[in-house]
């Protein structure tokens, strides 16, 4: 057998480079260990500066691929647990995320969906029951459509260092691409006295939401494309409901049903799970609509930052509209000053904001607070708690939230508690 | 009798028009589109069956079969208590048992499920976790039943079925309210 790595084999030339080129990359990482603690920012000048001699200029680079990669010096993760994984929005610079670093929440893991098993199936009450393919499906009028999906249980506190990954990493944005449901509605013919649709994915939780109808001929679509491809399995491959500004879990990933009725079926999602304990031991139920809110990304925890200028930038949106405004306070609250927003400002959709700055030093409190357009103002937690008593539950908890500037540049997370 | 076929038609179309006048989810057509793409299948009675497992609170969609609290017992045991407790009511994440009377945290079936379909139709789809969708209808029946007696909601000697586990009431319904948020400047 010819071993080909014998000294003084002919090697093609292009393998030369590409060895080349995958040994120079070897030799920054391991000079640099692109290792980092938990969180952290980009590398700092200072591990940079250990490079030994590499100039980029010197070394032929690495030939076209396949696929594209990530600087071998970003490493943006998701925070899993069992049942979600968090977006690392501090480490994102604008309103799409990368579909790699999605939110997941699944009730029972992520199912292997063959696209060419995939079916479909739309009954009860309507003219004709039918069964679409994927292909089926694609073959439709398409529709494309920015918009964020959050799970409506996303916000976490009690502690000083957290991440706004940790605190409300459960939202995310796409570009969703797929066929509108009233289309498929206007397909098969729903019955006028259908008020309510079931909708059922093929995971391993059959998980199960009831809809209103009204949703599905407004604005919702089962969609295919994420980002300008296949949608992710984590958000639902080959197919999912997508219902823009709900909670996430009524967005069901996988859907292999829909059944048209005259009533909710009072599944356990919408009952024992995604409902909450407001004021008067009253539990609120199809609780739908996300609530607006933001949070500021940078700076935040882990980040450090120094005395002068500093450009105050995060995330604003609403499940209702449009954000209209985002407010600023760099002192703990007592004057707030409007940040400019990126355009485009969307419907239902992740918009960025910046606010620019200058730091003297001393230690305070920053936060921002949205407002959209129907005239929301994004609470803080004190008015949460007054508006649902203190037996407030978890779900659609949406508060102003401040991070602590220390004298030193720290950034701290300033956790409240209502309970 | 002979009804003329004209008629029949101007039957039908003052029909669907009435529909329409009267409900607001029907939608007109879009301009430039066809009435119908064509594209998918019809749905046999058949296919429908093979993935319909949907059970609304008012029984719909209930299997025959039936069960007790003695025989969920024994299957609770086998199948259930390794992640959900010896009773249901240890302090687990999963715990199922509390009634309203005791002053948990936990969401139980007890204390906060507001449909006893719910519990039927929940263990059918997803459980046990690591087998979902593997216990015959007795099974669940008798599982159900055995949780319902275990949250002091239904006496150990009732044989749950088809017709009885609808008209369970459960200890939480009466506080469901719908959701009464609609944005602008309150806070709800």
């Amino acid at each position: 057998m010819e071993d080909k790595n014998k000294p003084g084999k002919k090697i093609p030339r292009r393998t030369m480079l590409r060895a080349a080129a995958v040994s120079a990359a070897a030799a920054l990482m391991g000079a640099t260990g692109v290792q980092r603690a938990p969180g952290a920012g980009a590398l700092t000048d200072t591990a940079m500066g250990k490079i030994p001699g590499i100039d980029p200029t010197k070394v032929p680079g690495t030939l076209p691929g396949k696929l594209g990669t990530r600087s071998p010096f970003e490493r943006p993760e998701k925070k899993p647990s069992d049942i979600s994984a968090r977006t690392p929005l501090q480490e994102l610079y604008g309103i799409i995320t990368p579909s790699d670093l999605h939110f997941e929440r699944s009730h029972a893991g992520v199912p292997l969906i063959h696209p060419d098993k995939y079916e479909l199936l739309i009954h009860g009450m309507v003219e004709r029951p039918m069964i679409f393919t994927l292909r089926d499906l694609k073959r439709f009028p398409a529709v494309s459509r920015i918009a964020f999906i959050e799970c409506s249980g996303n916000f976490r506190s009690g502690r000083e260092t957290m991440t706004p990954q940790e605190i409300c990493g459960l939202t995310s944005q796409s570009e969703w691409t797929g066929v509108m449901l009233s289309t498929l509605f206007r397909e098969v013919g729903v019955h006028p006295k259908a008020t309510w649709f079931l909708a059922e994915g093929s995971d391993a939780a059959v998980m199960t939401r009831s809809i209103p109808v009204e949703k599905g001929w407004k604005d919702a679509m089962i969609a295919y494309g994420q980002n300008g491809e296949a949608i992710r399995p984590e958000q639902g491959y080959p197919a999912r409901l997508f219902l823009p500004g709900w909670e996430g879990n009524t967005n069901v990933k996988w859907i292999r049903r829909i059944e048209l009725s005259d009533q909710p079926f009072m599944t356990r999602e919408e009952t024992s799970k995604y409902t909450e304990t407001i004021r008067d031991h009253k539990i609120r139920q199809f609780s739908f609509d996300m609530d607006a809110r933001s949070i500021i990304t940078y700076p935040s925890y882990p980040q450090q930052v120094e005395k002068g200028w500093i450009e105050i930038r995060g995330i604003a949106w609403s499940g209702r509209g449009k954000i209209d405004r985002v407010e600023i306070s760099t002192d703990a609250g007592k004057h707030w000053t409007k940040a400019v927003l990126q355009e485009p400002v969307m419907d239902k959709a992740h918009t960025y904001f910046r606010y620019l700055w200058y730091w003297d030093g001393k230690p305070t409190e920053i936060m921002s607070l949205a407002v959209d357009d129907t005239g929301y103002r994004q609470p803080t937690l004190k008015q949460l708690v007054q508006a649902r008593g203190t037996d407030m539950g978890g779900y659609h908890v949406n508060p102003v939230t401040a991070w602590m500037l220390k004298s030193d540049g720290t950034v701290l997370f300033k956790p409240e508690k209502w309970k | 009798m002979l009804i003329k076929r004209n008629s029949c038609y101007r039957v039908a179309a003052v029909m669907v028009l009435g529909m329409l006048a009267c409900h607001t989810n029907t939608r007109p057509p879009v301009p430039g589109w066809p009435e119908h793409f064509g594209f998918g299948k019809t749905a046999t009675p058949r296919q429908i069956d093979s993935v319909n497992i949907s059970i609304a609170p008012d029984g719909k969609g209930l299997p025959a079969g039936s069960g007790n609290a003695a025989a969920g017992k024994i299957v609770y045991l086998a199948k259930c208590a390794a992640c959900h407790g010896e009773t249901g009511a240890e302090p687990t994440p999963n715990r199922l048992v509390a009634t309203l009377a005791d002053t948990v945290r936990a969401k139980t079936i007890g204390n906060y499920w507001p449909y006893a379909t719910t519990v039927f139709d929940y263990i059918r789809r997803a459980m046990p976790f690591n087998a979902p969708g593997s216990l015959t209808n007795e099974e669940v029946y008798s599982l159900t039943a055995f949780l319902l007696y275990r949250n002091a909601i239904i006496s150990d000697t009732l044989q749950l079925n088809a017709v009885n586990l609808p008209l369970i009431e459960m200890p939480a319904r009466k506080y469901y309210v719908n959701d009464d948020r609609h944005g602008g400047n309150e806070v709800k």
